[in-house]
């Protein structure tokens, strides 16, 4: 498919749920303090066009901090874990760990520690994020073809040289899907930081404007919040499609 | 360059399973030996063990060069799946062994290599865009470009086709010669074509086989001798239980 049918495909599907949308608020005629249509989103959302782009650029600071922390530190676990047998031992119970503890519950406890500011929340992405790519990068890494590793013997490669100039790079698509995951989960975990306790951020604006019965404006946040969330996937996405091609 | 040769003596078991009972292999100095047998039987592992490469069995005898010097660092190897890295054009995967050691490649040694391999055009171009005799002539440069005395080769041609496989034939006897090669195959014409000395394997292990008449390596594929060799070596090869 082409770009720009990719792009027809997209916006009828956009076009079609709105239409769904507008159709369930008229035909049903259901207050707008319980389901706004989409046209007084729209107002809503260019009335606090200030107010929620403020609050959308916080959201954002987080999630890109979260997801650069978290996608490094997930990659740096990784490589430990894959050259070192101690550091498997020790570090892959933590990170099983880090997954099955909910997030959602270690976050009141985040807020405790780090505080109102972004700080909680930067955390919170990293600890989402985490687990997915130090797992689907620590995949790749064991995985390599062993003809290549053989090969690489006979040759009397070093270690080192073995990991970047083989591993690595054959295990960069692992690595690429991981990063994919990431860039879904990191608003994620932002946004439960900021239900937890916020000063600002779109999650916090959400709760606010949901508390003050302003369901259009709670509409309106979640919109942004969705269309920030689409482009950083189809930005990793299309990075992480370059890398890879570079690699076949 | 002189080549050793190189002698296997002993027995491997598999998980407490013989796989071959005490055996010799004895690599011709500076000629090839072609290793004959079905598919299964255990030849890889004979030659992954002279490689140093991991087996998954165990192994109880020696491994020796003629020179009583150690084998480590003078074996090159290749399979039958190219092994070339996707990811690197074929200057870079010919060069893989010097940036393996952390070495400086050499350049005008590498596109000589690739020159007379005929891959002269293709040096810049990723495996991917090169047919399959192609991918296993830039593996044979890469071989080669390891510069060693000892060369094992693991099947390389046989998932070649006919016509591909006599020309790859060809040309590595032509760039081997002088090595100690051991060449393990299923094809009984591409050993008789090769072979200075012939060994066949079979369930109960190896055998050393009298050498291939006829003129002297590589045979040529229409040669009476060695026609009549390689079927006589094929009805040995269907015999085997």
């Amino acid at each position: 498919m082409t770009r720009l049918a990719q792009l027809g495909n997209g916006l009828l599907v956009a076009g079609v749920l709105l239409g769904a949308w507008q159709a369930l608020v008229s035909l049903a005629d259901l207050p707008s303090f319980i389901l706004p249509g989409p046209g007084r989103v729209a107002q809503a959302l260019w009335q606090n066009a200030d107010l929620i782009a403020w609050h959308a650029g916080v959201t954002f600071t987080e999630v890109i901090a979260g997801l650069i922390l978290g996608s490094l530190l997930g990659a740096g676990t990784a490589l430990h874990m894959a050259v070192s047998p101690t550091a498997k031992r020790f570090v892959r119970p933590l990170l099983v760990l880090t997954q099955a503890l909910p997030v959602f519950a270690l976050a009141p406890i985040l807020t405790l520690w780090l505080g109102y500011g972004i700080g909680s929340k930067i955390l919170m992405a990293v600890l989402i994020i985490y687990f997915p790519v130090a797992s689907a990068f620590y995949d790749g890494l064991t995985a390599t073809p062993r003809g290549w590793l053989d090969l690489a013997q006979s040759m009397q490669a070093t270690r080192r040289q073995v990991l970047w100039r083989i591993r690595v790079p054959a295990a960069l698509p692992a690595l690429a899907s991981g990063l994919r995951l990431a860039a879904v989960y990191a608003p994620i975990g932002a946004i439960i930081g900021e239900w937890v306790g916020a000063s600002q951020g779109l999650g916090y604006l959400m709760l606010l404007a949901n508390g003050r019965a302003k369901i259009d404006l709670m509409f309106a946040a979640l919109a942004v919040l969705a269309v920030m969330t689409l482009v950083l996937h189809r930005v990793v996405g299309a990075g992480c499609d370059r890398l890879t091609a570079r690699l076949e | 360059m002189t080549a050793p040769g190189v002698c296997l003596r002993g027995d491997a078991s598999f998980g407490g399973t013989p796989l071959f009972a005490r055996t010799t292999l004895d690599l011709v100095a500076g000629g090839w030996t072609c290793l004959l047998g079905p598919s299964g039987i255990g030849k890889s592992t004979l030659l992954r063990l002279i490689a140093g490469l991991q087996t998954g069995a165990t192994f109880n005898g020696k491994i020796a060069a003629s020179d009583a010097a150690p084998l480590a660092g003078r074996v090159a190897y290749m399979a039958q799946d190219d092994l070339l890295l996707p990811w690197l054009d074929l200057r870079g995967n010919v060069a893989l062994g010097a940036r393996l050691r952390g070495q400086m490649p050499d350049t005008a040694r590498i596109d000589a290599l690739l020159g007379r391999l005929g891959l002269a055009d293709h040096a810049e171009k990723r495996p991917a865009r090169l047919s399959g005799g192609q991918r296993q002539r830039a593996a044979l440069a890469r071989t080669l470009c390891e510069d060693k005395p000892i060369v094992l080769l693991d099947e390389p041609f046989s998932a070649l086709d006919a016509r591909t496989r006599a020309d790859m034939q060809d040309l590595a006897a032509a760039h081997l010669a002088g090595r100690t090669v051991l060449l393990v195959t299923h094809d009984p014409m591409e050993a008789v074509r090769l072979g200075h000395r012939l060994y066949l394997m079979d369930g109960a292990g190896v055998h050393r086989l009298p050498p291939p008449g006829g003129p002297d390596p590589i045979r040529p594929v229409d040669h009476p001798e060695t026609l009549a060799q390689g079927a006589r070596l094929l009805e040995r090869l269907r015999a085997v239980a």
